[in-house]
């Protein structure tokens, strides 16, 4: 087991290399400097270049970007976005609040959806079954910034038109952070609750099956009983496969979904920085998106290694 | 009334006087691809997505044909004009009012018709519509491409081969799967800025690597068979053994994996599109349309229906596909 988890972490090492490396490509092929734009003279261009060490020569900058990334999380100055400010400070601000509706959304997503599952797990072939099967095909067929739009459209601004009374903000209001997070996050869980739901469905259909559910059941044990304590946790297990998709689906929903209601955080960052090309930023933001992206896959390949054994040999731990 | 007899020989009767009674009862054999056929004729969520997607295809190359508007033509004083239909706006629908007056006919623009509207720079939506969904097809077919390409391809080889090659083209995999997408896509429109290139090109970078993964499990399942190695005793080359006796069997996996990723390809250009990383104006795709509707939502809300329809039905269609073609392919998947 410590051999498996050896080799996972030496490749999601790799890969944070790998990651780093292309981004510091990126900076170089990047057309002209930093300063193109600024009506500079020479001189002042050249001591510019020289403050910022982009003179040196391309081995030593791999080696200083790398260093103050790795070590000291320090990306350098924005060039854009907010002039000469230190990028990991902006990003410090805006991080939080990124995983905060990540998390709420990841929270909300799985518990509808799980109960959602039940729900028609438990009524197979009835309406019940029939109408949460079409709603988690719905869920995952309607883009989420559809979603965000038709929430912030019909309960943000027609609902408050209807009845004069504001119940759901249409963008996100930092005085009032728990009221107008309620749309952005249902927005953001409903690829989650979707795909939960989607998944646990067969799961637990699988395992209401199965003969040690009968036995229970055969024990007199109560539906409700033989659901949370039986079923359901056998029936939980594959669900650490449906972790990445959910991940991702999270990372480029809070672009979307921080653009519609206007949530300061990292991905109206991201999408913002590559307009105005403000290319430390764009780095930055890549560099913790990946991180974010690599210790979630760390994470489900090391929690299936202590599931299922099997997959800890196929997947090198024994050479 | 004649003795039915056996034959004819008159000795004997017939007791049973219904011919269906006696008949055995012979299964016709049904070749595995007709059984799939007959499993997906049955299913009508499957059918009817197949039927959308044809129907989506069809106006994607047709509709902006059905009027002398192109996707870019702007009409100064056709701007913003509710959806007017000929005919059906005499049922109180699509008849071109908002807000109880007849826009059209306060402008005097009695026999003109937008079938969908028009935009904030007087363009036909219509016409929009149907071009930008010629992006989504594209991309759909490009996703199946690759993955039926790229994907199989390297699940092939990797698969088959195994040993040393196997574990470095593994390790390549993992460590790319490792990059998220939405950084490979940054750094191409960094690169080669925001269009149809870069999209398709972090397509090609990530899009097969879920399929080569299904493909490599099939064939290191099905390599050590026995059909293999009678194949390989009577002397059948590699390319022989992959493509005539490896591939068809997994075919039916290959089919089901390339449908499922079409819908979630379609999701990414329009989602980049929207966000505006994605095509760009005057340029329409389904995603730069929504976005354009979605800065006017409040005032004029026909602009973003279209787009949000035909983007919402194309997804659910080619995910109610994706899902009947599994359960044909493989009926122990649904098992209830």
């Amino acid at each position: 087991m410590i051999k498996y988890i050896g080799r996972r972490l030496l490749i999601a090492f790799v890969t944070l290399l790998t990651i780093m490396t292309l981004l510091f490509i990126l900076l170089e092929f990047m057309p002209g400097s930093p300063f193109n734009d600024e009506k500079l003279s020479e001189s002042q261009r050249e001591l510019l270049n020289e403050k910022y060490g982009l003179n040196d020569p391309i081995p030593v900058r791999y080696k200083t970007f790398m260093v103050n990334v790795l070590t000291k999380g320090d990306f350098g100055v924005s060039y854009a976005i907010e002039k000469n400010a230190e990028v990991s400070n902006i990003i410090d601000k805006r991080l939080p609040l990124s995983i905060r509706f990540g998390l709420q959304a990841l929270a909300l997503g799985s518990v509808v959806g799980i109960i959602l599952a039940a729900i028609a797990a438990l009524n197979k072939n009835t309406i019940w079954d029939t109408m949460t099967t079409g709603f988690s095909v719905l869920g995952i067929s309607i883009p989420s910034y559809v979603f965000a739009l038709g929430l912030s459209y019909f309960l943000g601004y027609k609902l408050t038109k209807a009845t004069g009374h504001q119940y759901f903000p249409m963008t996100f209001d930092i005085y009032q952070p728990w009221k107008s997070s309620i749309l952005p996050t249902i927005a953001l869980s409903m690829f989650v609750i979707a795909t939960v739901a989607r998944f646990m469905r067969t799961e637990l259909v699988e395992v209401i099956g199965s003969d040690f559910v009968l036995l229970a059941e055969a024990k007199g044990l109560n539906s409700r009983k033989i659901i949370t304590r039986h079923a359901m946790r056998n029936a939980l297990i594959p669900v650490v496969t449906v972790l990445g998709p959910l991940t991702v689906s999270l990372m480029t929903g809070s672009l979307v979904i921080e653009r519609v209601f206007g949530i300061p955080g990292i991905g109206d960052l991201l999408v913002t920085a590559i307009s105005v090309n403000d290319f430390n930023i764009i780095i930055a933001v890549s560099f913790y998106y990946s991180i974010f992206y690599i210790i979630m896959q760390l994470f489900i390949d090391i929690l299936y290694g202590i599931i299922d054994p099997r997959i800890r040999v196929a997947k090198g731990g024994q050479s | 009334m004649e003795k039915p007899t056996i034959g004819n020989d008159t000795r004997f009767e017939r007791i049973m006087t219904s011919d269906a009674f006696q008949r055995d009862v012979v299964y016709e054999g049904i070749s595995f691809w007709k059984d799939v056929f007959l499993r997906f004729k049955a299913n009508r969520g499957a059918v009817i997505g197949m039927i959308l997607i044809i129907f989506i295809t069809f106006m994607a190359f047709v509709g902006p044909m059905m009027n002398e508007h192109t996707y870019k033509s702007k009409v100064d004083n056709h701007i913003n004009l509710p959806p007017r239909v000929p005919v059906v706006e005499n049922l109180g629908i699509f008849d071109g009012e908002r807000a109880g007056k007849n826009v059209y006919l306060d402008k005097g623009l009695d026999d003109v018709y937008y079938w969908f509207g028009t935009d904030n720079l007087g363009r036909d939506l219509w016409t929009r519509t149907w071009v930008g969904t010629r992006v989504s097809i594209y991309i759909a077919l490009l996703a199946v491409v690759i993955d039926m390409f790229i994907g199989m391809g390297y699940g092939l080889v990797s698969g088959y081969l195994g040993g040393g090659v196997d574990t470095v083209m593994q390790r390549f995999i993992e460590i790319l799967s490792g990059i998220p997408n939405l950084v490979i896509v940054t750094l191409f429109v960094i690169i080669l800025n925001p269009g149809i290139l870069s999209i398709s090109l972090a397509l090609v970078i990530t899009g097969w690597i879920g399929m080569s993964r299904v493909v490599r499990s099939q064939v290191l399942k099905l390599k050590e068979l026995d059909f293999i190695l009678a194949s390989k005793t009577m002397g059948a080359p590699t390319a022989t053994l992959l493509i005539q006796d490896l591939l068809p069997n997994i075919f039916g996996q290959v089919i089901i994996m390339s449908m499922f990723s079409v819908p979630n390809a379609i999701f990414y250009e329009s989602f980049l599109a929207f966000i505006g990383l994605g095509l760009q104006p005057p340029l329409a795709s389904l995603g730069v349309l929504i976005n354009d509707g979605y800065k006017s939502i409040l005032v004029y809300p026909h602009i973003i229906l279209p787009p949000v329809i035909v983007l919402a039905l194309l997804m659910l269609s080619f995910n109610l596909l994706a899902d009947g073609l599994r359960d044909s392919f493989d009926p122990k998947m649904k098992q209830q």
